[in-house]
């Protein structure tokens, strides 16, 4: 989809891309999802928009194999990389850390039923502690955390288990917009230095361009892909006052607009 | 005279209380103004002595029980009893409550069993348990574990039902087997319900306890106290009683403490 990346620091480990093959979904009588056929190839982040009740939260959840869809398929091309615990890893809008344990209890979690021993298992957890700046924070439980602390925990857990596709559903939508901005730094930084998978679901158009390689948008219920949108100037050489990335979200504010606008009268109707 | 200016006046507050902090000595200090009361009362007139015994006698009849060992002669059996009834009912709760919380037909199967069970007065069933587990420890075990277990099954599946389920989700998504998932996120995730329950159902406990002992037993605090009862001794009957309260109160206590560990990380 992109060109050849440059500056990876390691050979490309990640050998698995997800394709999507018309699949179509219905809760009842309501049509949520329609013939959406979709590859996320591997290495990139690929940004999903569109307006509320769209049917991006089921369509994630379909990726993640947490729900199954009425029709079409979900294929795993290739094999997960070499290490990987979890190939298809969430990170949740509320965090989903458990209040009971600390930092690194909460990491653990996602480790302890591998049996990697007591030093393996710590080193990771140390390892995805460095990477994500929280090696203070370890023994802190998730009440003593800001918002993006929590978040950041919760990435930190996903990237424990050596995904071979994150599954991010609005990720940052609880944070403030400062906060927002800093874990968009941090995404940003953490993918330049190990490039990883991604599927990443959001309401804001700044943040899919930001992150974005390709990003998908979908129309309004029934959810439908309109437009791929793919940018491809690197990630780490994108910033907010870009006039060609501004442009680019002025495009995707107009796919979305009068689907957003019909979208909130009809859930005012329901 | 100064000219009457505009009126001014700090905003009235109207926040505060739905708060209760922990506030040291109060419950002490009730305790202590009804015994006063009690004893002064008895010992002025006021308060007749058939009706109500003088806490200094039933201190001297406590300290009576101390010296001649019969106070442990009639604890033992009883904490015996109680902590065997108890843990039973509560474990068998739990457990039964955690399948009601996860299983569907199991749910459907034991809910109305439960809610049938419930108002039966376990006491009623006595002799039910005397011929089904002899006339010995066994009935008295089973009464005290058939009493905590209904409270504990219905906390227990309450609070298993309160688990945030994105946890669940969390868990499933990172592959976690399913016992993990029980072990490590519905448990602790339902423990603050079922330590609340665990408060009622202990309580219950110590009341079946008593009817167990009183309808049948050579030694403990049930036996003890209808004995005192039987022949209108009231100290004893109150040295009996203030046993039960203060075996209330340790108990209470004891939750609390685990309550505080086990949940420290709410506050
Ligand atoms: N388990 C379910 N049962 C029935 N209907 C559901 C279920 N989950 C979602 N829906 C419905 O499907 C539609 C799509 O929901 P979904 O949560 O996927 O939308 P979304 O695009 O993530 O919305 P938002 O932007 O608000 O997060 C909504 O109308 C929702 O009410
Ligand atoms: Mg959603």
């Amino acid at each position: 989809m992109a060109a050849p990346r440059k500056g990876r620091r390691r050979t490309p480990t990640y050998l698995m891309e997800l394709r999507l093959n018309s699949v179509s979904h219905a809760y009842g009588h309501t049509e949520v999802l329609r013939d959406i056929t979709l590859t996320i190839p591997e290495g990139q982040i690929v940004c999903v928009v569109g307006p509320s009740g769209c049917g991006k939260s089921t369509l994630l959840r379909m990726i993640g194999g947490l729900e199954r869809p009425d029709s079409g398929e979900i294929l795993q091309v290739g094999a997960p990389p070499a290490g990987c615990l979890n190939p298809l890893t969430y990170v949740f809008q509320d965090f989903a850390l458990l209040p009971w344990r600390s930092v690194e209890g909460n990491i653990a979690l996602a480790l302890e039923d591998h049996r990697l021993g007591r030093t393996r298992e710590r080193d990771i957890v140390a390892g995805v502690l460095e990477r994500t700046g929280l090696s203070d924070f370890a023994r802190a439980l998730p009440r003593q955390l800001s918002g993006g602390m929590k978040q950041r925990v919760a990435i930190a857990r996903a990237l424990a288990v050596n995904p071979a596709v994150m599954l991010l559903d609005e990720p940052l939508s609880a944070l403030d917009a400062q906060t927002r901005e800093l874990l968009m730094d941090d995404l940003v930084t953490l993918w330049t230095r190990t490039p990883f998978t991604a599927v990443y679901v959001t309401h804001n158009l700044a943040e899919a361009v930001r992150l974005g390689h390709a990003i998908v948008v979908l129309s309004r219920r029934p959810g439908a892909v309109r437009e791929v949108v793919e940018i491809n100037q690197p990630l780490q050489n994108r910033n907010a006052t870009d006039p060609a990335l501004e442009a680019r979200r002025e495009h995707l504010w107009q796919l979305m607009r009068d689907e957003a606008r019909a979208a909130d009268a009809e859930l005012a109707h329901a | 005279m100064p000219e009457p200016g505009p009126d001014i006046r700090p905003v009235p507050f109207r926040g505060g209380g739905f708060a209760p902090r922990s506030v040291r000595m109060v419950g002490a200090f009730v305790f202590v103004a009804l015994i006063a009361i009690a004893e002064i009362g008895t010992r002025q007139g006021w308060i007749s002595a058939l009706t109500l015994p003088r806490p200094s006698d039933v201190l001297a009849t406590f300290g009576e029980l101390w010296d001649s060992g019969l106070l442990f002669k009639h604890l033992q059996p009883s904490l015996t009893r109680l902590a065997v009834g108890a843990a039973l009912g509560a474990s068998i709760g739990i457990s039964v409550g955690v399948l009601i919380g996860l299983f569907s037909y199991i749910r459907a199967g034991l809910v109305p069993l439960v809610a049938a069970l419930f108002p039966i007065p376990k006491i009623a069933l006595l002799p039910l348990f005397v011929i089904w587990f002899g006339i010995d420890e066994g009935s008295k075990y089973a009464l005290i574990a058939f009493g905590t277990f209904t409270p504990t099954v219905v906390a227990t599946y309450g609070a298993v039902d309160n688990v945030d389920r994105t946890l669940v989700r969390m868990g499933q998504s990172f592959g976690l087997s399913w016992w993990s998932i029980v072990r490590k996120i519905v448990i602790p995730g339902a423990m603050p319900g079922i330590l609340s329950g665990l408060r009622v159902s202990l309580a219950i406990a110590i009341i079946l306890l008593v009817a167990a002992e009183m309808l049948g037993a050579e030694y403990g605090i049930g036996a003890y106290i209808l004995e005192a009862g039987s022949l209108y001794d009231l100290e004893r009957l109150f040295a009996g009683v203030v046993i039960l309260s203060l075996l209330g109160v340790v108990v209470s206590a004891a939750i609390s403490q685990a309550e505080k560990r086990l949940l420290r990380w709410r506050s």
